[in-house]
């Protein structure tokens, strides 16, 4: 038997046990401060609300029955296993989340589950595997794009959509000329990743592996 | 995250019929700003209403020359439009301005004018702040206010409205399209859509209860140089300390908004008249009766320089 998965699946139970001890301490606390907006007071909801969701996951069909409140990067790492998307930040501030949802990226930690209905959603693990690297991977790990890895699922699903949204002719702030097709510069990269953060700073190898794959598809 | 139940609402007005049926209700569509303040219990909505079903996605031409823009347009999509791109720069350049690729495809143009504030003790739930629970106090006058408003603020709130997109509209005499639980339709002058802070700064719009923003139109384009910038601490990602809207013509006349200055975005029409005259006299007019904290008065200084750059540009 490999200790190390023995090893893994310890930890994983500590880390949930944790999550639910967590849950309780919340559910426990005072009523929090309402945001008012004028409106008339809420009527807390006591008890978690359970909906049903169905979408794709790298060509697999899903159905599932989630907490309402449960993110679509919490359905896909706590609930399909997909573990290549990471929780960094939690708030959309990182991009280590990244996933590609019917061809455009976007933080799966700040869209619901239940809210991707029908949805196409393709994760890091859907772009390529081990033995068939996708040929933005290949590129990160000729060019060094990373160094702790964390962020490197999210910096990947977020530069394949970069070439897409370039190929598109979406403009970006670094976009000189508003009416004119934008161009595949430095510039243009690493505005566009700028929604990935890499506490490595792999930033200048990250932007030679998207311009090596850009290159080669062009 | 609160509890909360969830539903998709199938038609504009039975979104809005729905909102009023629970107290308390929230729309949700790209969901990017208000998850973030679920998540701190900052907002904390018994109920969900899903409104992306509502087909309020497309850019339409008006009968008078001017686009209709759903509230559902993504600001991806919104920036990318080619009618957007050609006529009316300074909206596709304020958005793409703000947020982050990702952002700024789940993001919608209702959505960007009603994300909140970014100010830090709105955040921290451990502080005082009369947006987040009226009546607590501010704990940003005397605070950490560098980000914070320079004009317009009050002894309950200094907050600055976050939004690149809106300070666009706001040049552009956008009108804010929307539908009421009743049913009736009605158009909101953008420049009457954000109110400021007064003694209750937890009311930031004209919205009633339940009321749902249908659309975001466009006046027919006004030609003349389009420029949008913005001054920030990093070069990307990051919200404004000052941003400067401009649509500025030959004759040297023009528009200008201001971004990060104030509980809303900060347009002074009369002030206008002091372009043709240079940065100088137009801030002077734009600013005049600005109560900065200490820690921000650098935005006076800065709002006028980055005016003067505007102006520059617009001529070279």
């Amino acid at each position: 038997m490999d200790p190390l998965a023995d090893l893994d699946m310890t930890r994983r139970g500590l880390l949930m046990g944790t999550a639910a001890t967590v849950a309780l301490t919340v559910g426990s606390l005072p009523m929090p401060a309402r945001a008012a907006t004028g409106e008339p007071a809420p009527q807390p909801v006591a008890s978690p609300v359970t909906a049903t969701v169905s979408f794709t996951v790298n060509g697999t069909a899903h159905d599932l029955a989630l907490d309402t409140r449960t993110t679509l990067l919490d359905a896909l790492r706590e609930h399909l296993h997909l573990t290549g998307p990471k929780k960094g930040c939690d708030h959309g501030q990182c991009g280590a989340c990244t996933v590609i949802v019917d061809g455009r990226r976007i933080n799966s930690c700040l869209s619901l589950a239940v809210m991707h209905q029908g949805d196409r959603i393709t994760t890091i693990e859907g772009l390529g595997t081990p033995d068939k690297l996708h040929p933005m991977q290949a590129a990160f790990v000729k060019h060094d794009g990373y160094q702790c890895g964390y962020c490197t699922p999210g910096q990947i699903c977020s530069a394949v959509a970069v070439l897409k949204e370039i190929e598109d002719g979406i403009p970006s702030h670094a976009t000189a000329d508003l009416t004119a097709r934008p161009r595949l510069t430095a510039d243009e990269l690493r505005e566009r990743m700028s929604g990935n953060i890499c506490r490595c700073g792999a930033y200048s190898n990250i932007v030679d592996a998207i311009t090596e794959v850009a290159g080669r598809e062009a | 995250m609160r509890p909360f139940s969830y539903e998709r609402a199938r038609t504009p007005a039975d979104a809005a019929a729905a909102a009023a049926r629970t107290p308390g209700a929230k729309f949700i569509a790209g969901g990017t700003n208000l998850l973030d303040l679920m998540k701190l219990e900052i907002e904390t909505p018994p109920h969900l209403i899903d409104v992306n079903g509502l087909s309020l996605d497309t850019v339409a031409p008006t009968p008078d020359g001017g686009l209709r823009i759903g509230a559902l347009v993504r600001n991806t999509d919104l920036a990318a439009d080619d009618r957007v791109r050609r006529d009316y720069g300074l909206l596709s350049r304020a958005l793409l301005a703000g947020a982050s690729g990702q952002l700024r495809n789940k993001a919608t143009t209702a959505g960007n004018l009603l994300q909140r504030t970014r100010c830090p003790y709105f955040y921290d739930t451990a502080q005082p702040c009369n947006k987040r629970q009226p009546g607590s106090g501010c704990a940003a006058i005397g605070g950490f206010s560098r980000q914070l408003a320079v004009i317009g603020g009050s002894e309950a709130c200094i907050a600055t409205h976050p939004s690149d997109m809106a300070v666009a509209m706001r040049a552009l005499d956008a009108t804010v399209e929307t539908v009421r639980p009743d049913g009736a339709t009605r158009g909101i002058p953008i420049a009457e859509f954000h109110r400021l802070p007064g003694d209750t700064p937890h009311i930031e719009t004209a919205l009633e209860p339940g009321e749902l923003i249908t659309a975001v139109t466009l006046p027919k384009p006004l030609g003349g140089r389009h420029i949008y910038r913005k001054v920030r601490d990093r070069a990307s990602y990051a919200f404004a300390l000052v941003a400067v809207g401009a649509i500025l013509q030959p004759d040297g006349s023009g528009r200008v908004a201001l971004g990060g200055v104030a509980h809303k975005p900060w347009r002074v029409e009369a002030a206008e008249a002091e372009l043709p005259r240079g940065a100088k006299a137009a801030a002077a007019a734009l600013l005049a009766g600005a109560k900065p904290t200490p820690e921000n008065a650098f935005k006076l200084p800065l709002v006028e320089r980055t005016l003067a750059a505007v102006l520059a540009q617009a001529k070279g």
